[in-house]
């Protein structure tokens, strides 16, 4: 199956009730399988007049309690920087898809993993998280499906799968798990009807009492907390008695793992970290995995972005290097192969 | 062998690998071999990725100018008709669904022409998500016949998973692609199968997988 459909259709799966976007390369075949099949499946799919419209569409189906999702691309998901931001203020639970592609502007149509600082550091204003899970096959996006939704009910905030152009694109075999039938009970706080047999609920990013916002804040920081102790997760790739280790995401970590593994197979010992979580960043994971390590190789599609959570969490111990590409242009395992070997001089 | 190769089916199914293999098939059996990229919906995994494999093993190639660039418009800047119109093998990669083949409607009436050497094959996997059922796979085959205002006239099983798949895999699939291809009323025209594996079908074809990622290309 092809990445765009795989993640629709574990929305789907995942009980996902009603889906609003807006077309935009690479990311289309999402919202056109998602045109196809919600309807049968019984929920909405709706294609809004731009981002912004979707994601508010988005933040009014999340307030009823619905699971709710909206996609896009990179520029597009820079539209609805706005309304995650409010969804986040209101704590409201919600998927967000980012299929990146080149920027800045319209950029191009191409792969890019040049969105890592605003998923992770600055999608909208305001002082808030969203939890952003960063898979690297198509099979992983179902699974990353599956968790976004769970995550953002169990924590009420928006979680954002980054993937990029290529894992959209590309086919792989799938397995889907069933689909849901029981879904998280959210009559405590969703505005769904109160039948005049309770008080109102109010879904409201507004505050008037500045000390009360600040209240708010404290607490959804509690919970972030929560996240960060409970959520991280990454896979170590032969990280045992590695010098060097290759720090890589999504697609890039799959080039990555190509060049490791010849890299290993001569003698050189290299290893891999990729982290499953963006935010929360893996910070335990990434010390054991480099344990042994005397330098970092941070590869990504872009100028470096993640360099700076694998700076921040080593403690700039190791020195970190870096091999990217730009623009939508996909570093190639031999690119990354001679960058090993430079660093490490080969094998000993 | 037919003149002019049209190769149409759902996203996914596999049609540029098919096609990829074809062309290379037919040069070097020393034939004239013009590839066309006619895919106006997809914007990587395509034909055109193919540029210098073709040149080096004597294959025109003719694409969208504006193929794997950022420009994403569903354009076509070629000559298909004095292409069908030249000597040699054409064989034409169409974008996939009904979607994919809009653009091929327009060509209907002078590809009409060549109607006696022209083979329209409709290229069908199994394990696609859409196409699981054969009605699926008979309706998708029915919208692209209309779009392109052409009609098939053979199926390709082309049934996989990918690198997962087996000689199993295959195997498991005849009984669908012979089903679909009796309720199209068209003949079986060939199952493919990685030419690594043993695998014994009627008309097998054994192809190379060209279509794939960076990361399992060789090192």
């Amino acid at each position: 199956m092809k990445g765009n459909e795989a993640l629709a259709e574990a929305a789907i799966r995942c009980g996902c009730k009603c889906f609003f976007g807006y077309p935009i390369t690479p990311q289309t075949e999402l919202s056109a399988y998602m045109a196809k099949r919600m309807e049968k499946a019984g929920g909405v799919f709706l294609q809004a007049e731009s981002e912004i419209a979707a994601i508010n569409m988005v933040l009014g189906a999340a307030s009823t309690g619905v699971r709710a999702m909206t996609s896009s691309s990179s520029p597009g998901v820079s539209l609805k920087a706005e309304g995650i931001s409010y969804m986040a203020g209101s704590d409201l639970p919600a998927v967000i898809i980012n299929v990146q592609r080149g920027g800045p502007g319209l950029g191009s149509i191409q792969p890019a993993q040049s969105d890592y600082f605003q998923a992770t550091k600055a999608v909208g204003h305001g002082d808030f998280h969203v939890m952003v899970l960063a898979p690297c096959s198509v099979q992983e996006m179902v699974d990353a499906v599956t968790l976004a939704f769970d995550k953002a009910d169990q924590y009420r905030m928006p979680v954002m799968i980054l993937a990029d152009g290529l894992l959209g694109q590309m086919m792989e075999p799938v397995t889907f798990p069933e689909p849901k039938t029981e879904l998280p009970d959210k009559s405590d706080w969703a505005a769904c009807g109160h039948k005049n047999e309770r008080k109102h609920h109010i879904i409201n990013s507004l505050f008037l009492d500045a000390p009360l916002l600040e209240a708010k804040v404290l607490e959804r920081y509690e919970r972030y907390k929560q996240v960060e102790e409970n959520e991280t997760d990454a896979e170590l790739y032969m990280c045992d008695g590695a010098e060097l280790v290759v720090t890589a995401y999504g697609a890039s970590a799959r080039v990555a793992k190509s060049a490791v593994t010849k890299a290993r197979a001569e003698g050189i010992k290299v290893g891999l970290f990729r982290p499953k979580t963006l935010w929360p960043f893996p910070v335990k994971e990434i010390n054991e995995a480099c344990k042994d390590a005397k330098k970092i190789l941070d590869v990504e599609m872009s100028m470096g972005q993640m360099i700076y959570d694998v700076k921040l969490a080593t403690e700039c111990r190791i020195p970190v290097e870096f091999y990217g590409r730009t623009g939508g242009v996909i570093p190639t395992p031999a690119e990354v192969y001679e960058e090993i070997k430079k660093l490490t001089g080969g094998a000993q | 062998m037919k003149k002019i190769t049209i190769i149409t089916g759902h996203y996914g199914s596999g049609k540029t690998n098919f096609a990829v293999n074809l062309a290379l098939n037919l040069a070097a059996q020393q034939e004239k071999v013009t590839i066309v990229d006619f895919d106006i919906v997809n914007p990587y995994f395509r034909t055109a990725d193919f540029k210098e494999l073709f040149a080096e093993k004597g294959v025109t190639l003719a694409a969208s100018m504006y193929a794997n660039t950022s420009l994403d418009i569903p354009a076509i800047s070629f000559d298909l008709e004095r292409m069908a119109y030249e000597p040699g093998h054409l064989i034409i990669d169409v974008g996939g669904d009904d979607a994919g083949a809009i653009g091929l409607g327009r060509y209907a009436d002078a590809l009409a022409a060549y109607k006696e050497q022209t083979e329209m094959l409709y290229v069908i996997n199994c394990y696609r998500y859409l196409t699981e059922a054969p009605e699926e796979t008979l309706t998708l085959m029915r919208e692209i016949e209309q779009v392109s205002r052409m009609q098939h006239t053979g199926i390709i099983n082309n049934s996989n998973l990918g690198r997962e798949t087996t000689a199993e895999t295959i195997r498991r699939s005849m009984e669908y692609a012979k089903h679909v291809a009796k309720e199209a009323g068209l003949p079986l025209a060939g199952t493919t199968y990685r030419s690594d594996l043993e695998v014994s079908v009627p008309d097998g074809i054994p192809v190379e997988v060209y279509v794939k990622p960076v990361w399992e290309q060789p090192l």
